[in-house]
């Protein structure tokens, strides 16, 4: 990954010298008001699926919530947090409501971005308009985050119902649950722009986000792990939301709060800067 | 000649070694509807793409509107409607949101946008679907709301990217009647397009290209008066391939065969008629020379790899 990095930085300097005439791939960003109408468009075309669109949205995280909690809870009991005993179903609670956030912004910024991008032609059109594909490109990232807290938003609200946690401090994991929304918008954005067709996707979530959630601790302590594996997965992003919101699910403040911050930011930083760059490439040949 | 709306200089661009647009250039003056045709892969679509700054040219200068594109692609595309050839409405919004959520694009302001929307569509023969989804809609209904949706800013200059291909002639008929009102109305468009009786029939000028090539350039029947005789007599029927050798081919001025059609080209068809007399079992077609032969000759009439 460092490699590939490198690699496209050092031809993104070449092709910023060779000329001005053709603007490298690689360059910042430019993003104008205009991100906003194309936001909008997409709150629309949801407003009219509101419904099915909530069910599938949050359905399905409930009932694995229900499920491993109560079933898995009644086996486990009581599980080891920070050199706390915690009831099993709410460390699973605040582990499982970051992976749903996890999950949404994926789901749109793969399948539902592509639609537009690729099938829909949406995109196309708005190019025809006053807009940029960097204004576009801004909006889809900030949709999908918007729908990913939207999911978390309302699953936080069932597991207040439940009665899983009341503490004051979930009003801070609102933040953070819309960091990780925009850190994994950013980085399926990335293989929004490579995939060919919706087959594509199928890799990215077999072979980076579902081994992500297992290892990053939402159905259990990552210290079960190896040592060596909790080297590697204490720098995931989702891991690092967790170790953000479980604090927060019990009134407690995280201990290495700036490092998961760190972690989601420069994540969703670097996944922007390249999902960009391979979308400009994507829509010049 | 009033100063150019829109003007194109040599401009080229290449995929590796493929040169798909050589050397190009041409104004669109005030009013005026350019038509540009050529064969497929000819570099029609791609000019376009570049005129609207989303592909950039490897050399070459567009300037528009007293602005220079892409440098000042958006002020340049807000005075601009845009037709691809492709559809790219929006599925899930009736006619009247697919141009609202368009205008917002423009910077437009709903309340102005709303007002504009019954007008367009009854500009677009629509008004009774108002509320349907494209996907209700039939393929020249689909390329009217496309056209509609493109003048929700008022636009100076139309680019549309072969507005009737696909539709049927009663479609196709309405769409030229509709594009006829808007050149009429002062409006400037450019035109690609594969019919050579649409060229003819909207196009005030014409551009020929071909392997992203200017190859002419012209009013219609200037072009046609330029490169052709006026007459064409088509022969075919059994045995036609053995009048090349026979001395009636005096007549014409040139030949051309392609399949089992003889092609002749000629300034006083007459003696060729009279000629052909002798020869019963042969059916002939005599008609005035058109763009589709201009066209013909000068592109070739052998299939495109791509076609």
């Amino acid at each position: 990954m460092k490699v590939t990095t490198n690699s496209i930085a050092a031809r993104a300097l070449s092709i910023s010298l060779k000329g001005q005439n053709t603007l490298s791939n690689w360059r910042l960003p430019s993003i104008t008001a205009r991100w906003w109408p194309v936001f909008l468009r997409n709150f629309l075309v949801w407003k009219k699926l509101f419904i099915p669109s909530l069910v599938g949205n949050i359905a399905e995280p409930l009932i694995w919530l229900v499920a491993f909690g109560y079933g898995m809870g009644a086996l486990v009991g009581q599980v080891t947090f920070n050199g706390q005993q915690v009831p099993y179903m709410l460390f699973l609670a605040s582990g499982s409501i970051c992976m749903s956030a996890m999950n949404a912004a994926s789901f749109e910024a793969l399948y539902s971005s592509f639609s537009r991008m690729h099938m829909q032609k949406t995109w196309d059109g708005i190019l025809n308009a006053p807009v940029s594909l960097d204004d576009i490109v801004f909006a889809e990232m900030l949709w999908a985050a918007y729908k990913s807290l939207f999911t978390a938003t309302a699953i936080m609200g069932v597991m207040l119902l439940l009665g899983i946690s009341h503490e004051w401090t979930l009003l801070l994991a609102w933040p953070v649950l819309l960091l990780t929304g925009i850190t994994f918008s950013c980085i399926a954005l990335i293989f929004t722009a490579l995939a060919k067709g919706y087959d594509f996707f199928t890799y990215y979530f077999t072979l980076f986000l579902t081994p992500m959630m297992f290892l990053s601790g939402v159905f259990f302590p990552r210290e079960q792990l190896p040592t060596w594996v909790q080297m590697i997965t204490q720098w995931l992003p989702l891991g690092a939301a967790i170790d953000l919101v479980r604090p927060l699910f019990l009134g407690q403040f995280p201990d290495a709060l700036w490092r998961n911050v760190a972690v989601l930011v420069l994540c969703a930083l670097t996944s922007y800067w390249l999902a960009i760059g391979l979308i400009r490439k994507r829509f010049r040949s | 000649m009033s100063d150019p709306l829109f003007s194109v200089r040599n401009l080229c661009k290449r995929y590796g070694d493929n040169v798909v647009v050589n050397d190009l250039s041409f104004d669109i003056a005030p009013g005026e509807c350019l038509g540009v045709i050529g064969p497929n892969g000819a570099g029609k679509t791609t000019t376009i793409r570049m005129c609207l700054g989303q592909s950039a040219p490897d050399s070459g200068e567009i300037h528009a509107l007293g602005m220079r594109m892409p440098h000042d692609a958006r002020a340049i595309k807000a005075r601009l409607g845009v037709v691809s050839q492709m559809d790219t409405l929006d599925p899930d919004f009736n006619l009247e949101e697919n141009i609202l959520v368009y205008g917002r694009y423009f910077g437009l302001k709903t309340t102005a946008i709303r007002t504009r929307i019954p007008k367009l569509l009854e500009f677009a023969s629509l008004t009774h679907k108002a509320k349907s989804k494209p996907g209700e809609l039939s393929g020249g209904m689909k390329r009217r709301l496309s056209l509609a949706r493109a003048l929700v800013n008022d636009p100076d200059l139309l680019m549309l990217d072969e507005p009737t291909t696909g539709l049927d002639p009663q479609a196709r008929h309405l769409m030229w009647e509709r594009l006829q009102v808007l050149m009429q109305q002062g409006k400037s468009i450019l035109l690609t397009t594969h019919f050579m009786d649409e060229a003819e029939r909207l196009c005030s000028r014409l551009l020929v290209i071909d392997h992203g090539k200017k190859i002419a350039e012209g009013r219609p029947r200037d072009l046609i008066g330029e490169h052709l005789e006026p007459d064409v007599v088509e022969v075919f029927g059994a045995g036609v391939l053995q009048l090349q050798s026979n001395p009636i081919t005096q007549f014409a001025q040139r030949m051309e065969v392609s399949g089992e059609t003889l092609f002749f080209y000629t300034r006083d068809a007459q003696p060729l008629l009279q000629a052909l007399h002798a020869y019963p079992q042969l059916r002939i077609l005599h008609r005035p020379a058109n763009l589709e032969d201009l066209f013909l000759k000068l592109t070739g009439r052998q299939i495109r790899e791509d076609a």
